[in-house]
This record gives structure tokens, C-alpha cells and sequence, in this order.
């Protein structure tokens, strides 16, 4: 039986829905005109007043808010209350000079934890469940919204963050824990190590897992609901959005619901801003429609998906998304080429390697290099060189008709690719452009 | 009697022999034969040690990628044209080389070498039949 955490929101009618999300933009523009001067000069230069605003039909009209916009009114310039009346922050993990720094007030962590108790309990979770979240703690936003969300649907929650793998799986044996929040790296990185200690699924008791921060592909994960004997369930959010849970997946595991009475969702064209049909396939935008410190109007979130309006079998009435392709901060354009991580992921699973690869672009002679490094197996070691050559020619040659640009692919002994315990580095750039 | 070789998997680094090398000592293995085979981005080093079991042990806790497979060793007769008569032989039975490499044994340095062929049983049953038997390990360092 479907369980829900707010049934009568998740499963609101349509209208109802509409009915919260007009209400809530409305009085989301007039604050922002008020409080957020960055904002205000934004809808002035396009024209708009908050009288335009009159339900969710108008959203079009409103300008949109990018990550440079971020940058250029870091740390303070989107803040729509005072500092006094927050109570905390959090932080991407994002390279130099991409930062976001996230401002919350206390109504604002209340309702990032209902989403991410709403995904703790489409995943299963009841009071009865341990959930171990090992997100990392801190300034990044998967540990504090997990342990919110799991505290709120009342599991024992075990704070673990991430790192000390061995102990890890200690915890999860030995308090019995029922449910694993972290990033799909790291629940892959987990399974690995069980087996290399010898542990099946059927040695511990884990039933479901809540995994994302980072894009992973279908292929993973299988891997990970085999070797951790779970069910894996894809969460969705960025730290301008609050974090993990402004969509999460039920357990028809088709799309992730959009929490939709705070987040209203559009997909646009990311060349002409042009707002485009149910179905098709664009940038996500996101407006916050109810955060108080730091509230996002028409965010471009640089992800490419497509969002349906479909019934979904789970009874829930809120658009679900399809997983993002990839992250245009994710994705690398080689040789005018677009590659998305996850594409190279869902390679080397199929090929039989692990997801542990990295990424080395760059520039030679006015050309784009494309390396990838992938760890070599115990399994498909051999003791002849051509034999390895070929290996690497026939993984090259199964990214190329993925990509439709053929990498090197140069095979690497395991332990070489820093393996995160929080958010592996998968790309490094050095072309200065 | 075919040898236990152990090959492991070697990015071409600086230090990653050194580290392998280091490893091995450190756990007391002493290595009797060691190649390398490279390319620009990886090689594969192959060792013939003292205690083989243990060193694929002591290499899998290092997460090292390694593996064995069976070789076989002939003495080099110390006289000109040695290795040629040896190599003689291996082409009359038909047996294919797929690599080889020398290592010395011994006080008075005597030569060996290693030969990797393809299908080493039936190898060895050709060469057998025109008298070549490959020698043991134990052969090899009572020598
Ligand atoms: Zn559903």
C-alpha cells in the first residue's frame, strides 16, 4: 500500500493545487518586489509589476533568475528577509567561483523537511524504520535535509555522514537499518566494498535507499538495487532550492514528483527562453513559490528533462520529472559535442566496468583532447597487452556510438581515481577558454 | 611442469614499479624473475616469486589487479648457439611463443628463460615428446 506523508497535499486535485500556487506566486512577487531591490530591477527592466501577477498563467511574464545572477549578488544581493531571521545556510560543493550560498529561515527548513519526509515515505519509511543518512553533514544540503526529513516522519535516525566505509556497514548491521540516504557513488562505492567483505544483500537488513546529488544512470541503479538488495529511489534538488526533495520518486519508479504546492515547475527552451509543452524536453525552471530568505523566482536550473502531468499509479496528483539527462554544469561540450557524464556511466556499467572513471579534457592545438580514464577489473585483466588494447579500443569504440565522439580511453588501476566518500570528481578541465 | 607466474597490472607511472617492488619486500617475497611489458599508458609486470600464494594474497589486499598464469622454464645451455638450438626446438614442435624473457639463477649466474606459449598443456606434451622437459621452481633454485 502507497503511504504517503501529507495525502491530502500530495494527492490534492489539480485545481487545488493551481488554487495554492497562484495564491502563493502572487504574494511571492509582492514580497520579492518589496525586499529583494536585485529582483525588482530585473522585472523593471522587462516591464513587470506585481500587478501583472495574477495566477500561475502569468508566470511567463517574469524575468528569470541564473546562476550568474547568483554570483553577482553574492552573499547578500537575493536574501528576501533580514539577516536576524534566518537560522542557517548551506553551501554547494560547486568548483571556485560557482558557490551558492543558500539562506533559510526556520518556516523555510520546515518545509525542505516536509518534501524530504514526503521521499522518505514513498520510499517506505515509517516510524518502525532506522535510517542511516550518510550524505555528508555540513555545508552541503544532503545530510541536514535527509536527517530533517527523517526525523519528521519519526524513523531513528542515524547521522553517520560520509566516510569510514567499513564502519558504515557496521551500522547498518548491527542497529539494523532499514533505510541508506547517500549519493548513488557512494551506495555503489558501499556495495563494492560489502562484497569485497564477503557480505551479500541477504547480510544486511537494508530495504530502500534514497540516493542523488549527483546524475546516475538507470544501469547503476540496478547495480546498486542487486548488490545492496534494495530499492533505489532517485531524490531531485539543488541547494538554491533548498536541497534534495523538490522531487523525489514514488515507488512506480517513473519520474520524480514535483513537490508542487512550494515549487512550480516549467521547462524552457535554454536558447530562446520560450516556454515549452507538457512533454518536451527543455530546462527545468523552478519558482520557489513559498521560501522566505532566499526565494527563487523562475531559477533555470541548467537541467535538461521533461516533465508529464500524467496520473501516476502511486495516486499522487503532482507533475513528476523525468531524471535529469545531466546537468548542463555537468555537461561538457567536446569538439561541439554534448557529453553528459551519465551517458558514460551507463557505458562502462554495460561494458562491465565499475562507475569509477574520470574525465581529462583538454586543449592541444586548437583541439579538443577527450580521455577517459576507467579502473581496470580483476575480472578482465589478462596477461597480454594486445588483449588489454583491445579492451580499451572496444570501450572507446561503445562510447563513441553513445557520444558520438570517440574518447581515449586509457585503463587505469583501481584506487587511482579518487574515490570521494561524498561527490566524486569526475571532470577535469583544462582547457582555458 | 609449468610455473606460476603472477602478472599484475601496472600504470605507466613513475614509482608504480617501485611501489610494487617495495610491497613485495616489505611482505618478505623474494622475487626470482620480473618483466615488463609496456605501453605508453600501461604495462603489465610479470614475476616469478619464491612464494606465489602469498603474493597474490598480499597484492589482492592492496587492491592490486593481478593474476596467474602458467609458464614455461628451460635452462640456456652456456655454449654459442645455445638459446637458437632452444628455440629450434620450440618452433619443430610447433609451439607458439606468445612472449619470453631471461633472468639469471644461481652463483655462477646461470641463464634461464621464461616462455609464455599458447596452450601451455599441449605445449609442453610437444616439447616433452623431443626430450625438453621445463624445470620446476624447486629445480630452478637448487641449481
Ligand atoms: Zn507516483
Amino acid at each position: 500500500m502507497e503511504r504517503y506523508y501529507q495525502p491530502e497535499i500530495e494527492c490534492a486535485s489539480r485545481e487545488q493545487i493551481e488554487r495554492w500556487q497562484s495564491q502563493r506566486l502572487i504574494a511571492q512577487v509582492r514580497r520579492v518586489w518589496e525586499n529583494v531591490p536585485y529582483y525588482r530591477k530585473k522585472m523593471e527592466e522587462k516591464g513587470v509589476t506585481p500587478e501583472d501577477i495574477q495566477g500561475v498563467r502569468d508566470l511567463p511574464k517574469l524575468p528569470f533568475l541564473s546562476k550568474a545572477d547568483l554570483r553577482d549578488a553574492y552573499p547578500y544581493g537575493l536574501m528576501g528577509k533580514p539577516l536576524k531571521d534566518c537560522v542557517r545556510i548551506h553551501s554547494t560543493s560547486g568548483t571556485t567561483g560557482k558557490r551558492v550560498v543558500a539562506f533559510y529561515t526556520q518556516h523555510d527548513i520546515d518545509l525542505w523537511e516536509d518534501c524530504c519526509a514526503r521521499a522518505l515515505t514513498a520510499a517506505g519509511a515509517t516510524d518502525e524504520d532506522v535510517v542511516q543518512v550518510s550524505y555528508g553533514y555540513g555545508l552541503f544540503t544532503g545530510g541536514a535535509g535527509l536527517d530533517g526529513g527523517s526525523h519528521k516522519v519519526g524513523c531513528l535516525t542515524v547521522p553517520m555522514s560520509s566516510g569510514n566505509t567499513d564502519r558504515q556497514i557496521m551500522f547498518i548491521r548491527d542497529l539494523d537499518a532499514t533505510i541508506l540516504c547517500a549519493t548513488p557513488s557512494y551506495a555503489a562505492y558501499l556495495g563494492e566494498r560489502m562484497q569485497e567483505l564477503g557480505l551479500g544483500p541477504e547480510d544486511i537488513p537494508l530495504k530502500a535507499g534514497i540516493f542523488g546529488a549527483e546524475a546516475w544512470s538507470e544501469e547503476m541503479r540496478r547495480g546498486i538495487e542487486r548488490t545492496l538488495g534494495i530499492k533505489a529511489y532517485d531524490i531531485y534538488g539543488l541547494t538554491e532550492l533548498s536541497g534534495p526533495g523538490v522531487s523525489f520518486e514514488c515507488s512506480a519508479q517513473a519520474g520524480m514528483h514535483i513537490n508542487e504546492d512550494h515549487f512550480i515547475p516549467e521547462i524552457i527552451d535554454p536558447d530562446t527562453g520560450e516556454v515549452l509543452p507538457e512533454g518536451a524536453q527543455g530546462e527545468l525552471v523552478i519558482t520557489a513559490v513559498d521560501k522566505e530568505a532566499f526565494p527563487m523566482i523562475r531559477y533555470r536550473t541548467k537541467d535538461i528533462c521533461s516533465l508529464t502531468y500524467e496520473k501516476c499509479p502511486c495516486g499522487r496528483t503532482h507533475v513528476r520529472m523525468t531524471k535529469p539527462k545531466g546537468r548542463s554544469d555537468d555537461m561538457l561540450i567536446i569538439r561541439g559535442v554534448n557529453v553528459f557524464p551519465s551517458q558514460i556511466e551507463t557505458v562502462l556499467l554495460n561494458h562491465g566496468y565499475a562507475a569509477n572513471y574520470q574525465i581529462l579534457v583538454d586543449r592541444v592545438n586548437n583541439t579538443d583532447t577527450f580521455e577517459i580514464l576507467v579502473e581496470m577489473t580483476p575480472e578482465m585483466f589478462t596477461d597480454s597487452i594486445g588483449e588489454i588494447q583491445q579492451l580499451q579500443k572496444t570501450l572507446s569504440l561503445g562510447l563513441n556510438s553513445m557520444l558520438g565522439i570517440r574518447p581515449k580511453v586509457t585503463l587505469v588501476a583501481p584506487k587511482t581515481i579518487a574515490r570521494s566518500e561524498g561527490k566524486a570528481v569526475r571532470v577535469i578541465d583544462k582547457r582555458k577558454i | 611442469m609449468s610455473i606460476r607466474q603472477l602478472s599484475v597490472f601496472l600504470e605507466n607511472r613513475p614509482g608504480k614499479l617501485f611501489e610494487l617492488t617495495a610491497l613485495l619486500a616489505e611482505h618478505g617475497i623474494d622475487m626470482r624473475a620480473l618483466s615488463i611489458a609496456e605501453t605508453t599508458d600501461f604495462g603489465i609486470a610479470r614475476l616469478i616469486v619464491d612464494d606465489a600464494d602469498k603474493a597474490a594474497q598480499v597484492l589482492k589486499e592492496a587492491r592490486c589487479i593481478a593474476r596467474f598464469s602458467d609458464v614455461l622454464a628451460f635452462a640456456v645451455p652456456d655454449e654459442p648457439g645455445g638459446l637458437h638450438r632452444l628455440l629450434s626446438e620450440f618452433n619443430a614442435a610447433q609451439v607458439n611463443i606468445e612472449y619470453m624473457y631471461a633472468f639469471l639463477q644461481g652463483k655462477e649466474g646461470r641463464a634461464y628463460m621464461i616462455f609464455r606459449v599458447t596452450d601451455t598443456a599441449a605445449s609442453e606434451k610437444a616439447l616433452l615428446a623431443r626430450g625438453l622437459k621445463p624445470l620446476t621452481l624447486k629445480e630452478i633454485e637448487s641449481a
